[in-house]
């Protein structure tokens, strides 16, 4: 599948016909509804029936917040289409919604919800689609401000499609920058279609960190880098497992210049040895018949990268 | 499970129901469609100018040209939970606004004042449920108290949209 990011800004790409289309796909509405769960289930509420005061980033035509609704929970949404906007209105969705750019903040004020989520939006703020766009300014607006309308100590779980290894890094970093704590979650890292990266964080201290899901308990051993914590010092979470090494530095440096890489597991196991240049140029074959992007081929095409520690 | 229970749920929703709209010179009208998705007082409540260099942004004046009632499920546990949240000031502001003020009290009353009093304590609730949640602006404008500046409202969504020197 090619990335949306790519062909056109959000408030173009999600117009009318898009929203219309991607809210009636019955294979969204199973995708979002999932990644809605599991961020809510992320987000770790003591079950006492409470219904949570939530924001939805990037909420579109409400599928996400659809999910929230039905989990009893109130929710408020921001996005930047109003072609999504529209469809959720007219799909009469429960959650009150505001046309907003998060890439300029958020337009609340300090200290009101009791946590946030975002399915499959914030990777949206890495592109620069307009000249005066710099990803890391709209990151620190959208950060510092989702921090600051959020209760003390309030979690975002984020799910998110980084383009790769660096981009997944930035936003994390970006996020404890402002003073959140949490880090990466990446559900099943070993299936490269289950694969699911949430950005988990807490306003304020820090907190346990949620352990990721994975295909089978004996994955475990493979999938050590499942959770990535990272930032300085006091921002940093606590692995839960009886492992408690900290690995996020040493993940931090394999993932850094794999940018053509989707899969940030270096060394799977089918191919412990890297997968060879027959298998990369097989594959990127295969994007390219199917309209993808991919680099030219070169003589540093599939070769091993030499390992940095 | 969860697939099937939530397209339930939505094909549930299609059914439109009937609602009062009023327009602001308190006209009522009666009309089979409506929108449920809205800026209502409770969201209002909680939103701010975030336009550069503006420090007092809150809270947003609302102009409202045309609004709509619509019934909305009552969640005691919810109201209770959403008043300790709630700036009671601004929220008295926006009912006026709206034309939606249901004689509330100057200050939110403690949950002690009605002792055993259950019943004026759930009437209390209900009262500010329908203001917070049951009134939506459809058409309108909202302003920066600070710096004049107008977010429109259109179709229940106010567009809250920035120019880069705004930011
Ligand atoms: C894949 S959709 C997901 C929508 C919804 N969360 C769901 O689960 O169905 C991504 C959404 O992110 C929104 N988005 C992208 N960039 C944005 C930005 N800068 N500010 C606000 N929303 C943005 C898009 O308009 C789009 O509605």
């Amino acid at each position: 599948m090619s990335r949306p990011e790519l062909t056109a800004p959000a408030e173009y790409f999600y117009d009318a016909a898009e929203a219309k289309k991607y809210t009636a796909s019955s294979r969204v509405i199973e995708i979002q509804e999932r990644l809605t769960e599991r961020a809510l289930e992320l987000l770790n509420f003591p079950r006492d029936d409470v219904p949570r005061f939530l924001l939805d980033v990037g909420c579109g035509s409400g599928l996400s917040g659809d999910r929230l609704t039905e989990l009893g929970h109130h929710w408020v949404g921001v996005d930047i289409s109003r072609g999504m906007l529209n469809h959720a209105v007219e799909r009469e969705v429960e959650g009150d919604v505001f046309e907003s750019d998060i890439g300029h903040g958020v337009p609340f004020r300090p200290g009101v919800f009791d946590g946030c989520v975002s399915i499959s939006a914030i990777q949206w703020l890495c592109n620069a689609d307009k000249s005066e766009h710099d990803p890391r300014k709209r990151l620190k607006a959208f950060f510092s401000q989702t921090y600051r309308c959020l209760k003390r100590g309030a979690k975002c779980a984020f799910q998110f499609y980084p383009e790769n290894a660096r981009q997944a890094e930035m936003i994390a970093s970006s996020a404890l920058r402002v003073g959140f704590s949490g880090g990466l979650v990446v559900d099943y890292p070993n299936s490269t279609r289950a694969k699911k990266y949430f950005l988990v964080l807490a306003a304020g201290p820090p907190d346990s960190m949620p352990t990721a899901k994975t295909d089978e308990a004996n994955d475990y051993a493979n999938a050590k880098q499942d959770v990535v914590g990272r930032g300085g010092g006091k921002n940093k979470f606590k692995h839960n497992n009886n492992n408690n090494s900290e690995f996020g530095l040493g993940v931090k440096k394999k993932r850094k210049g794999d940018k053509h890489a989707r899969t940030i597991y270096v060394g799977s196991k089918s191919h412990p040895e890297g997968k060879g240049k027959a298998w990369v140029m097989k594959k990127k074959k295969q994007m390219r018949n199917r309209g993808v992007q991919v680099a030219n081929d070169s003589k540093y095409t599939g070769r091993k990268r030499k390992e940095r520690f | 499970m969860s697939l099937s229970f939530g397209v339930f749920l939505r094909t549930q929703k299609v059914t439109k129901r009937l609602v009062k709209t009023t327009n602001i010179r308190g006209v009522l009208q009666r009309c089979a469609y409506t929108y449920t998705s809205k800026m209502r007082l409770l969201a209002h409540n909680m939103l701010a100018c975030n336009v550069k260099g503006v420090v007092n942004g809150y809270p947003l004046t609302i102009h409202a040209t045309k609004i709509e009632t619509n019934e909305s499920e009552f969640n005691g546990n919810f109201i209770v939970h959403m008043l300790g949240k709630l700036d009671w000031g601004a929220f008295l502001k926006a009912c006026k606004e709206v034309n939606a003020s249901e004689d509330l009290p100057e200050e939110i009353p403690s949950r002690d004042a009605f002792g055993t009093e259950e019943e004026q304590y759930e009437m209390f609730l209900r009262k500010v449920h329908h203001a917070l949640l049951e009134v939506t602006v459809v058409e309108g404008h909202l302003e920066c108290p600070e710096s004049g500046r107008k977010f429109p409202i259109e179709n229940t969504i106010p567009n809250m949209l920035l120019n880069e020197d705004e930011v």
